[in-house]
């Protein structure tokens, strides 16, 4: 005899959840999930952190998932809690973040009727999530759960929304164990051999190669970290990586070369520039990276290993497009190159790396240093060598100090890096920090901000000092939207239009008013105590630094220029031809 | 430069893709196009498969062929979707189109209405004392002409389905 359960939706709901893996749900409680509410209230399997702004939920869901790998987890009510999510979700999509959002909904009969806190939310959410199910049976609900968490992580990962009718998580039904559940849905994950065998062959050949690395690697999980890095050594040929790539190769490793793009290293984008062969594995040309599109890379083939075939061929044409998982493609790579017996051109790779050696010759992340004030290159340097001994995790927000933060901190480890690369969310920094602490309580957990993301979330502060996650906030203070500062400087006549917040809070007080410890360094001779202080306290800790407010993020490709055209620094003359953005793909 | 042309050349192409049949399915394709900035010049949607629940979209769109290839990229990754076939470029394929078309007259013009609808072979599927309802199937550009010849003898009122196309021979997509 079968016997089969009949549960509430929302016994469904938590079953399904922890038979999913999850163990924290980072949510906000409303009227239309306070059935759900009720059941997390009669168990234990499950944590809840309760945030204070359901943006904020999403943002710690994506920290929580970008350094575990595992598939992230938000409840938020209806209405204005889902629409609230929404920043998260498409800061989520952007950046291929595993996540899958409940959201409560009005009761079915009232869907449609503008009722109090409804909101169309699956058809807001369509464009921004990978996914999205309204579930009106609850007898669908366990299968939809099952198959939103398969979506989120299978294939190139994303957010996954699912929309829950009061009505449906009150009513009763039947319990379906994910392995009853089959989905339609299955990425290709291995690359075709005969592609592979081709790229191996052209990679053996190069005289001039690169390899463009991306957070494809990264998600694709520490197995293709490690292979990245068994195949770049075993070729000994350099490796660039994108914003959301570091980590997936060494940062320490003689072979890197430093961050590329708009703000990348000359010898990155140099090699980008003038390769005979581009290997991207995982990346996506994305034009913070190409710069002008017509003066990309002209003189390279290019080889694209990517999961989702959508992102070839998109900006850029490439000659050997690869569809699988960056683990799966990488491993067949280093088998067919043994198994060939590959041998690469000594003397080409030599001759090409003694240009490469010109370019870092450089130095271009060089800076001027100073005795009277805080230079934030010097900050970031200094909250590096101080804290590199516990291998800590670090988030940033977006802006001037984001792009000091990839310059200057190195990554020896994939998923110790959060960033919002693509939607570039401000505000992502401080609730992602949330989210690593919270699934590794013992880390070191640093969020790189400036004073202007931080407000965007500062009310999470309330969240750290109630579930005791001891987030250290740095704060790099010049007093402006920085980033937005430098552009008009250099591309608007340094008319700067709205970027100056003349009025800040005394962040040391504010800390201490949200219960955390609130310290402050003004002088450059005060930064490394602070940091000390800071990494010593066992709590919350917001850290200001008094920073120079002149200084600019160097080196820049400006908007409409290419890989060759970068401005080295504030003496260098091509600051002021900025190209016509209708040559180019930069708009904005 | 002959490369480049080529590259650049827009061109149409009819697309069928095959599709759970629940809602919101057809929203995010169109909401796919429109958020994208595709062109649609035409788009049918209708249930094929009652038992596995499956609906056909059929999409006339245009574009370079690297678009062409987002297009259908694009469309692959939509969980719900199964399949994408471009007819175009993947062998021969025969398209129709149905239209229902009002004229309003009387006399001569009546009479030649219902001449000019023969010759296309189109069948009158309503009659009132001064107007005909025909319904003509065919290729666009037939319908195109058929309502072109109308529009002076008392057009009033188009209805036309858009596009369905399937592959010739034996072979499903």
């Amino acid at each position: 005899m079968v016997h089969h359960d009949t549960l509430t939706g929302a016994e469904i709901l938590l079953k399904a959840l922890v038979d999913q893996g999850v163990e924290v749900i980072f949510g906000y409680p409303g009227g239309a999930v306070l059935p759900i509410y009720d059941e997390l209230f009669k168990q234990n399997r499950l944590r809840h952190v309760l945030v204070r702004h359901e943006q904020a939920a999403v943002h710690a869901a994506e920290g929580y998932a970008r350094s575990t790998g595992k598939v992230g987890c938000v409840l938020v009510t209806s209405g204005p809690g889902a629409t609230n999510a929404v920043t998260g979700l498409a800061d989520a999509q952007c950046d291929s973040v595993p996540l899958v959002c409940l959201t409560g909904q009005v009761p079915t009969h009232l869907i449609g009727n503008d009722a109090f806190q409804e909101a169309d939310i699956t058809g807001i959410t369509r464009p921004c999530t990978k996914h999205n199910y309204l579930v009106k049976d609850v007898n669908d609900l366990a299968r939809t759960v099952h198959e939103a968490f398969h979506v989120a992580r299978s294939g190139r990962p994303g957010p996954v929304l699912i929309d829950l009718p009061k009505d449906v998580v009150q009513a009763k039904g039947e319990y379906q164990p994910p392995s009853k559940v089959k989905s339609k849905y299955k990425p290709q994950v291995k690359g075709d051999l005969k592609a592979i065998e081709k790229a191996v062959e052209m990679i053996a050949h190069a005289k001039r190669p690169v390899f463009y690395v991306g957070g494809g690697v990264i998600n694709s999980g520490p197995a293709a970290c490690q292979l990245l890095t068994q195949f770049v050594r075993m070729t000994g040929y350099p490796c660039t990586l994108t914003l959301m790539g570091l980590g997936a190769f060494p940062g320490s490793d003689p072979l890197f070369l430093g961050m590329l793009g708009m703000h990348g290293t000359v010898e990155a984008n140099m090699a980008m520039h003038d390769c005979d062969l581009m290997i991207n594995i995982g990346a996506r040309f994305d034009d913070r990276v190409t710069g002008k599109l017509d003066g990309f890379s002209p003189k390279s083939k290019k080889i694209h290993v990517d999961i989702d075939p959508s992102s070839i061929n998109k900006n850029v044409v490439v000659d050997l497009p690869i569809v699988g998982d960056c683990a799966h493609v990488l491993e067949d790579m280093i088998k067919v190159w043994k198994a060939k017996q590959c041998r690469i051109d000594e003397k080409a790779l030599k001759a090409w790396w003694a240009r490469i050696d010109q370019w870092r010759a450089s130095d271009c992340l060089s800076f001027e240093n100073s005795n009277k004030i805080i230079k934030p290159q010097y900050a970031v340097q200094r909250l590096y060598e101080l804290t590199r001994h516990r291998n800590p995790y670090f988030c940033t927000e977006v802006g001037q100090h984001q792009m000091w933060a990839a310059q200057h901190l190195k990554f020896d480890l994939p998923h110790h890096w959060l960033t919002s690369g693509g939607l570039g969310t401000m505000g992502y920094g401080l609730p992602s920090a949330m989210g690593v602490q919270m699934a590794h309580p013992e880390a070191l957990v640093i969020n790189i901000a400036g004073e202007a993301s931080i407000q965007m979330n500062i009310q999470e502060m309330a969240t750290l000092v109630q579930h005791r996650l001891p987030v250290k906030i740095v704060i790099l203070n010049n007093q402006y939207l920085g980033m937005v500062r430098q552009w008009q400087e250099l591309i608007h006549g340094g008319r700067y239009s709205e970027s100056h917040m003349i009025h800040h809070p005394d962040f040391v007080k504010l800390a201490e008013a949200f219960g955390a410890v609130g310290l402050r360094a003004e002088k450059p001779g005060e930064v490394d105590e602070a940091i000390k202080e800071m990494i010593a306290v066992d709590r919350p800790v917001i850290l200001e630094l008094r920073t120079d407010a002149s200084e600019n993020v160097f080196p820049m490709i400006m908007p409409g220029m290419a890989h060759n055209e970068m401005v080295l620094g504030p003496e260098d003359k091509g600051r002021d031809k900025p190209g016509s953005e209708q040559d180019g793909m930069v708009l904005v | 430069m002959q490369v480049t042309k080529a590259i650049e050349e827009i061109n149409r192409h009819t697309v069928a893709v095959l599709v759970d049949n629940e809602s919101g399915v057809l929203a995010r394709v169109i909401g796919l196009f429109s958020g994208r900035g595709y062109n649609i010049e035409s788009l049918t949607v209708a249930e094929v498969d009652a038992a596995q629940k499956l609906s056909r979209i059929t999409i006339v769109t245009s574009g370079t062929a690297m678009i062409i290839e987002q297009i259908k990229n694009q469309l692959r990754r939509l969980v719900p979707v199964h399949k994408v076939h471009d007819l175009t470029i993947e062998g021969p394929h025969v398209s129709r189109e149905l239209a229902l078309i009002k004229v309003v007259a009387t006399g001569d013009k009546r009479v030649e209405s219902l001449r000019i609808a023969d010759i296309f072979r189109a069948r009158a599927i309503d009659s009132t004392n001064e107007s005909f309802v025909f319904e003509v199937v065919g290729a666009t550009e037939k319908v195109d002409a058929f309502i072109k010849l109308m529009e002076p003898l008392g057009l009033t009122d188009v209805s036309r389905t858009g596009v369905v196309a399937i592959a010739r021979g034996p072979n499903p997509i």
